[in-house]
């Protein structure tokens, strides 16, 4: 197999809501910002593919107006995966694993502010027996903590020590949306939201874009002093059905962790996408994931959570810490779906 | 179970979601524009292509497009097609002309209706110009220009 690596990777500023600016306008600056970053334009592209929704917008087909944002005369080779941007970066790793492609760009993108999320959230549930009772993302999350609690897996105070260490890394990150310094007990003060989730549980409602580029080896060692290099990743899901699934567990994280080979070396960094607080305990014990690995430097998606694009910055933090040589070897994670449903773990090294 | 069920072949979830669109910077001049009756459009710094309704970017450079050209409301049919078939939800009755309209002054034709005149006569080439509702009804809406008609002459 052909090695692959990312070399750059921009993400916008996380807002609740990004005002006047549509979707296009949100992606144009992260596109053109990554591409300097590297001293390349959309000529040198081979391949570009984007992971957006259009359910967030409300509107068919939505997805084709991010492309106004790329260089697309003379046609280019363009594809979109209905899904998080991570999926997206899978695709294109695709192309450069069968030769295709030697540089290509990925982009993520959505504002949730339109609508109502957790309600939109609810149509990505079987649409005929659980769309039609409207569960909202929220209460499902809810659920799956209290089949955690009930089974003395976690307790509240578990989940509160996760907001405060992503709050706090956060305030090293310029662009998230939710960053401050605050106790647990300050944390476990504040009343319920959806039982047993308080607000600060779920990942905030976020506008916003992020991009990516991932290049086959010789164009990786061209353009970038220090890529990282993408050593294994798989993606697994599980069943619809919730009522099937013990929400206690991933099965099909930790399935993908071990094939992409997270417990074949220390790791200096993990990126997990973890919505809700409880999940990041969940990903920590399936991925095998020792007490010294720094999660979510970030701040991780309870920083900030850009629908179909929080997947991708997980690899794009991790990427660049290792590009900057801040880190060695790292875990990337990306999930979609209701509950952990699906999951996609690389590895990512210097 | 011995009693005989008629096979189930739908059911019916009703869905109601809300949105409030976001137009975006470059639609939103332009509508605020149309409002007062003119047609804005923005020229591409790179290729020098004027687009109507603009979209703060060319979509062929990849670049952000900033400067505001004030457009003509008369322009050629690039081309048309006549609606036969009645649309859902839709006021108008065929058969209608919807058109494929360059303005002038523009690089990309857009999409309006065009009347007044026999449908067998519409062609390719033809100068049609705006035809405006009357000022009290207009908004923020592509639709202050109720169709557009042949100028005289062409």
């Amino acid at each position: 197999m052909r090695e692959a690596a990312i070399i750059g990777y921009t993400q916008s500023a996380q807002r609740r809501y990004a005002g006047a600016a549509n979707e296009s306008e949100l992606i144009m600056p992260v596109v053109r910002e990554v591409m300097q970053s590297v001293g390349v334009s959309q000529k040198d592209i081979d391949f570009t593919c984007s992971g957006s929704c259009d359910y967030f917008q409300g509107a068919a087909f939505a997805f084709v107006e991010g492309l106004n944002a790329v260089a697309t005369a003379p046609p280019i080779r363009e594809s979109h995966v209905e899904m998080d941007a991570a999926w997206a970066l899978y695709e294109c790793l695709l192309k450069i694993w069968s030769g295709e492609a030697d540089l290509c760009l990925v982009y993520g993108f959505s504002k949730s502010s339109p609508g109502e999320l957790r309600s939109v959230l609810t149509l990505q549930l079987d649409p005929y027996y659980q769309v039609p009772l409207w569960p909202d993302a929220i209460s499902l999350a809810a659920l799956q903590a209290r089949a955690m609690l009930d089974a003395g897996i976690i307790s509240e105070r578990d989940m509160a020590e996760v907001v405060a260490r992503s709050r706090r890394a956060a305030l090293a990150n310029p662009k998230a949306q939710l960053s401050g310094e605050s106790s647990v007990e300050e944390l476990l003060a504040q009343p319920g939201f959806v039982s047993p989730l308080r607000r600060h549980d779920c990942a905030p409602i976020t506008d916003g874009a992020s991009a990516l580029l991932v290049a086959s080896a010789e164009t990786a060692r061209r353009l970038c002093a220090r890529p990282a290099w993408i050593r294994g990743i798989d993606h697994r899901m599980e069943t619809g059905m919730l009522g099937a699934r013990d929400l206690t567990r991933s099965p099909s994280a930790r399935y993908a962790g071990a094939r992409a080979g997270v417990s074949a070396g220390a790791v200096d960094v993990a990126e997990l996408h973890a919505p809700f607080s409880h999940q990041e305990i969940i990903l920590r014990r399936e991925l095998g994931l020792a007490d010294g690995v720094s999660i979510n430097p970030s701040g991780g998606a309870l920083a900030g959570n850009v629908m179909m694009a929080a997947g991708l910055d997980r690899f794009g933090h991790v990427a660049t810490r290792i590009m900057q040589g801040e880190a060695g070897r790292g875990v990337a994670h990306a999930t979609s779906g209701a509950c952990l449903q699906q999951n996609l773990v690389a590895v990512l090294e210097a | 179970m011995s009693e005989t069920r008629e096979p189930i072949t739908g059911i019916e979830v009703p869905i109601n979601l809300q949105f409030k669109f976001t137009a975006g910077k470059a639609l939103t001049r332009f509508l605020t524009s149309i409002r007062e009756g003119r047609i804005v459009g923005q020229r591409c710094p790179g290729c020098n292509n004027v687009y109507v309704p603009p979209r703060g970017m060319c979509a062929a450079c990849g670049i952000p497009t900033e400067e505001e050209v004030s457009v003509s409301d008369e322009g050629v049919i690039e081309s048309f097609t006549v609606v036969h078939i009645p649309i859902p939800g839709n006021p108008i009755k065929p058969p209608f002309v919807a058109a494929n309209i360059l303005l002038d002054g523009t690089d990309m034709a857009c999409l309006h209706r065009v009347s007044e005149v026999d449908n067998a006569k519409v062609h390719v080439g033809m100068r049609v110009k705006a035809r405006w509702k009357p000022r009290e009804e207009w908004d923020y809406t592509f639709e202050n220009i109720a169709w557009f008609r042949p100028v005289e002459g062409s």
